[in-house]
């Protein structure tokens, strides 16, 4: 009943308001805003009645044939629970900064319809308890995030980028799908996350299949892999996610930082038991997270559109997650037990924290952004300090725990149980390489923070910016709280279940996070104070390594040139050979050539009628008798 | 009387009736609406059962037994009601022309419903090729292009469809001498099934026999490389043509194979050679076809193209030949039918206000048609697969369906050719948001103005929509129908 209405709420809002906004007006608001509030309720009681037993219960049909099912699937345990409250909580504090954000916006019932159907699509992939309805979810957040992305679709940038997101997401799914076949065709037409487990851990049939072929199952992780590549924007699928920042910033905020993108994640650690019986899917998927944080991070520190530094720390950070569900899972298969009964996973618990700070940050930048006029470059900024003073304190509340300010912030610990998992999966590279993008991740906020804050404004708007409304600071404020407290003990309990079983932190680790924070942050400061415009020019960092250029070619030669050819080899070869070559000796035996010069179509279309009627008609009764 | 015979006679005698001076649009609309509740009537009455309901039969001759049979199961049930609802939107968004576009809509949508819901191969066979004459008309006499064009076209078209007609019949007749073995003969399927039941010819002759109906009703599936008529046919089509013939009648191949050829010859397309080759063919209906989509200019060509595209995945689903697979080769059929008929139908309109179906000259039409364009996202997501309308669910199916039978040493011909197909759904993606972009993104290009329908306008499409809606979010109503297995 509980898992309904979070479900199914957000839907029906979802369908009312985009079919009959233009009736509805401005109730649209209304209505979307009411169920994100009734839906964070209904969670709030779901995280208060939880027992500790997890189930799987039934909770719509979909598809179901003989012994096939593949139906809408809740599975709620601590993964799910947590997720669920970051989802509706996040998602909560969004709609209400909209209403001040989006004031003046004239397809405002739109933007809420979207936003609606987004909360309804990622509840649906947090609750789902099998692949299949994790799949149809993880499409549908594709959809609201094309048609969020695409709000103001009057701009061809905002036009190209929701397309581009959508089709590289479509690439990691054409994976994502390859490996929902195989697990399927493996574990004998079951794909719930329960059974899969059970057939791992028990013996199944997926067990037997590692036996015989172990490259099946690493296939299978792989592909699965895939998937969380497209949705979590991972090297070499990136490039979608700078570019949906031509969304509207509380849907950066919430879906293209908090949620969505981390869906990837909370995937992965949906089926970690499958990555942890395959090392070299493990080892490359560590790989790619890692590579994916040094190299966001380094194209961060020289963007100067605000909302750009926040989406490539976004992917970095993502990055860094997906590495830790790697380097845990060469952990486990070194023989190592993860520490606790039930431990939670440092993937998830980085998850957790990052969600709030990273809101927290893309929200605070919407309230610059709103405050002067649309101006996204930082190097137009200056001086907000004093204009702003909530939104300043807050945003480096924000940027405080994205560094991972030593034993304060909630961003500290998360970071330093990613370090540490790095350390432990006994890979020198993974943990040397995840101090580094520590140091870098410091450095670019720094730098933001000076730049944007800091010193004279630059620029009319940036002097004449002033604090944003009440509704506005009110999420930030929220946020800030989650941002510094969220890794507390004893703080909103029922999401500790998510925290890494507390152990000694190793010394090396605690050292290296808090001087890859000192490292950092001293060297912007060194860099970025007092000065009027960047000091440090990489040309290769600025330009994001020229992944789209590249991306551009491969796409015109192996799409469009390769369509250019094969329609001419169609019309050549097939037209020449399947109509052509055989119209040609008709045409020369003489009979048919009137027919097809003539104009009479009608009738020789009824002729043509007639004439298969009357060999009907030969063929099965005259030719039978003839027989006897 | 079954009531299917009255579901079969209705467009019919509105055909005649209009013929003998009845009002056309009266008529016609009045005929379709009575037969989708009746359609939906026999839905009702089938649910949850199994096996051949409504059956009747009239005797006309004794030897070779022939008769006038009626009956349906789930598979009939789905594609009446895709008939009807297509029938009713084509009719209903006809507007300011002349008796004979309802004629021609109300016969080939009367000759399909006789395709699919009679049970004897003759009146199968005769059904179809009754619907297809007012198809060749309609393009040659009142296609959207110059008339030596449109002629051609049609011309095409007839002597493609003509001849897989007669490849089909040759088929057909070789299939039932076969079974007859110099006793009786009978066309009826039902009495051919058990014969099949009890003597299965043998595998190697199940093979040979299923090959020429493959070819045959292949040709007018537009099976690859058989399928140059339909691109230009249904860009040239008026526009209730193009509903009927790519929604419907075109489904009429697929129906016959899962009907006929796979009940009789149930080896057939398991014998390796024609599973290679049926294989390969349908990969050149997903790939190539996939990239001849992706080049288009135009939104016709964009359209009539991907409509031959995605017949290799109910192709897919047949090659599998298991429960789940062609279960879903009849949810994908029912989908791609309601989809399809949509855009087309919409495209039609676009066309006459428009006066230009090109990419670079379109753009931002959802400033001034916002119903429009949400009608026209519907289309457009459906057939790139989205889940929560109806073809992700025929899509999936079918993949799945393909590995039911799976062994962890490797993948088998038909896996590999799944995963290449799955790419195909990329390019769906790739040439759909293309289309939707460079027409209704953007800021509106000079000169081009579009008014979103009139509500009464409205309806046949908002119909199509709201069906893809219900049908993907409960995929199982149309399942519930098919209880037997396949």
């Amino acid at each position: 009943m509980l898992t309904s209405i979070i479900l199914l709420l957000p839907f029906f809002s979802a369908l009312l308001i985009l079919l009959g906004h233009r009736q509805l007006k401005g109730a649209a608001v209304l209505i979307s805003v009411g169920s994100s509030i009734i839906s964070f309720i209904a969670c709030l009681v779901l995280l208060a009645a939880a027992d500790d037993k997890d189930n799987t219960k039934l909770l719509l049909p979909f598809l179901d044939i003989g012994d096939f099912h593949a139906n809408i699937d809740v599975l709620i345990d601590k993964q799910s629970r947590g997720m669920m409250f970051i989802v509706s909580f996040i998602g909560l504090l969004v709609h209400i900064f909209s209403l001040g954000y989006m004031k003046d916006d004239d397809a405002r019932p739109r933007f809420f319809g979207s936003l609606s159907l987004f909360m309804f699509s990622m509840t649906g992939i947090v609750l789902a308890g099998n692949l299949i309805m994790m799949f149809i979810f993880w499409e549908l957040v594709g959809l609201s995030s094309y048609l969020l992305i695409g709000h103001w679709y009057q701009k061809a940038s905002a036009a190209e980028a929701c397309k581009k997101a959508f089709l590289t997401n479509r690439i990691g799914d054409f994976g994502f799908m390859i490996g929902i076949l195989l697990l399927f065709g493996l574990n004998k037409g079951d794909v719930s996350f329960d059974n899969l487990r059970d057939a791992f851990v028990q013996g199944g049939p997926l067990f037997d299949a590692q036996k015989s072929n172990p490259g099946i199952i690493t296939a299978a992780a792989l592909c699965i892999f895939m998937g969380a590549v497209g949705k979590s924007a991972q090297f070499p699928l990136h490039v979608w996610l700078p570019d949906a920042m031509e969304g509207p910033t509380p849907v950066s905020a919430l879906i293209h930082a908090a949620t969505m993108v981390a869906a990837g994640v909370y995937m992965l650690v949906r089926v970690s038991f499958l990555i942890e019986a395959s090392p070299l899917a493990a080892e490359i998927i560590a790989g790619i997270g890692c590579f994916t944080a040094v190299l966001a991070a380094l194209m961060a520190t020289q963007q100067n559109d605000i909302k750009r530094v926040l989406a490539y720390s976004t992917l970095s950070q993502l990055g860094y997650m997906v590495m830790a569900v790697g380097a845990v899972a060469m952990h486990v298969q070194h023989g190592h037990e993860l520490h606790g009964p039930n431990p939670g996973h440092p993937a998830m618990f980085h998850l957790y924290t990052h969600a709030f700070f990273k809101a927290l940050l893309f929200l605070g930048s919407g309230a610059i952004i709103y405050a002067c006029h649309h101006e996204q470059d930082i190097w137009k900024m200056g001086g907000l300090r004093k204009h702003m003073p909530v939104t300043f304190w807050t945003f480096l509340i924000g940027t405080l725990a994205l560094m991972g300010l030593p034993w304060i912030t909630s961003g500290f610990w998360s970071k330093e149980g990613i370090l540490g998992a790095a350390y432990d999966s006994g890979c020198s590279i993974l943990f040397h390489a995840g101090t580094l993008t520590a140091v870098l991740t410091s450095f670019y906020m720094m730098r933001l923070v000076i730049v944007a804050f800091f010193g004279k404004p630059r620029t009319e708007s940036a002097h004449h910016a002033s604090e944003v409304p009440l509704i506005m600071l009110l999420p930030l404020v929220l946020l800030a709280v989650f941002s510094i407290f969220s890794a507390w003990d004893g703080f909103a309990t029922p999401l500790q279940a998510l925290k890494p079983a507390h152990e000694p932190p190793h010394t090396t680790v605690l050292f290296a996070s808090i001087a890859a924070f000192l490292i950092g942050t001293g060297g912007a400061i060194y860099l970025y104070r007092g000065k009027d415009k960047d000091p440090v020019s990489i040309k290769l960092f600025a330009n994001k390594f020229y992944f789209d250029e590249i991306y551009a070619v491969i796409v015109r030669i192996c799409q469009d040139r390769l369509a250019w050819i094969v329609t001419a080899l169609e019309r050549v070869l097939v037209d020449g050979l399947v109509a052509r070559l055989p119209t040609a000796i008709v045409a020369r035996l003489g009979a048919a050539t009137r027919m097809l010069q003539g104009g009479h179509l009608q009738g020789y279309t009824f002729l043509l009628g007639g004439g298969v009627i009357a060999v009907i008609y030969l063929v099965v009764f005259v030719l039978p008798r003839l027989g006897h | 009387m079954s009531v299917l015979e009255i579901i079969i006679a209705l467009p019919l005698l509105a055909a005649l009736a209009i013929w003998l001076g009845a009002p056309a649009r009266a008529a016609s609309l009045g005929a379709t609406s009575i037969n989708l509740i009746l359609v939906l009537y026999t839905a009702v009455q089938y649910w949850g059962k199994t096996g051949l309901a409504f059956t009747y039969s009239r005797p006309i001759l004794e030897n070779p037994s022939l008769s006038f049979a009626v009956g349906a199961d789930g598979i009939s049930i789905i594609l009446a009601l895709l008939t009807t609802l297509v029938m009713l939107a084509a009719i209903w968004q006809i507007h300011d022309r002349p008796a004979i576009f309802y004629v021609s809509s109300l016969l080939i949508g009367g000759g399909a419903l006789g395709a699919f819901l009679t049970t004897d191969i003759f009146f199968i066979y005769a059904f179809h090729e009754l619907a297809l004459i007012p198809t060749f008309l309609m393009i040659a006499l009142h296609g959207r292009a110059e008339p030596a064009y449109r002629k051609a076209v049609a011309w095409k078209a007839t002597i493609y469809l003509g001849v897989g007609s007669l490849v089909l019949l040759a088929g057909l007749v070789w299939l039932v001498l076969e079974f007859s073995g110099g006793s009786k003969l009978t066309f009826d399927l039902e009495a051919l099934r058990s014969q099949a039941k009890l003597n299965p010819l043998p595998d190697s002759k199940q093979a040979q026999i299923f090959f020429v109906l493959l070819l045959g009703f292949g040709s007018l599936v537009s099976l690859f490389p058989f399928h140059s008529w339909a691109a230009p046919a249904y860009a040239t089509a008026p526009t209730p043509v193009a509903m009927l013939h790519s929604g419907v009648l075109k489904k009429f191949g697929l129906y016959g194979l899962i009907r006929i050829a796979l009940p009789l010859l149930p080896h057939g397309v398991h014998v390796e050679w024609v599973q290679n080759a049926l294989l390969l063919m349908l990969l050149g209906n997903i790939l190539v076809m996939g990239l001849v989509t992706i080049h288009a200019k135009r939104l016709d060509d964009t359209l009539a193209n991907s409509s031959v595209m995605h017949m290799g995945y109910i192709f897919l689903g047949i090659a599998a030949g298991t429960d789940i697979a062609l279960k879903g080769a009849v949810i994908l059929m029912f989908a791609h039918g309601i989809s399809i008929a949509l855009l087309f139908g919409l495209l039609g309109r676009m066309r006459n206000q428009l006066g230009t179906l090109e990419y670079n000259k379109l753009g931002g039409l959802a400033n001034h048609a916002p119903a429009f364009t949400v009608l026209f996202a519907f289309g457009t997501f459906a057939s790139i697969g989205l889940p929560g309308l109806t073809n992700f669910a025929g899509e999936v199916l079918i993949f799945l369906g393909n590995f039911t039978e799976f062994k962890a040493g490797g993948l088998t011909h038909l896996q590999w050719t799944v995963i290449l197909a799955l790419w195909g759904v990329v390019m769906s993606a790739v040439y759909m948001l293309r289309a939707y972009r460079s027409i209704f993104h953007g800021s509106p290009a000079t000169g081009l103005f579009m008014i979103d329908p009139a509500l009464s306008q409205r309806v046949p499409f908002i119909m199509l929509a709201a069906t893809l809606l219900v049908t993907g979010c409960c995929p199982w109503l149309l399942l519930n129908l098919m209880k037997s297995a396949l």
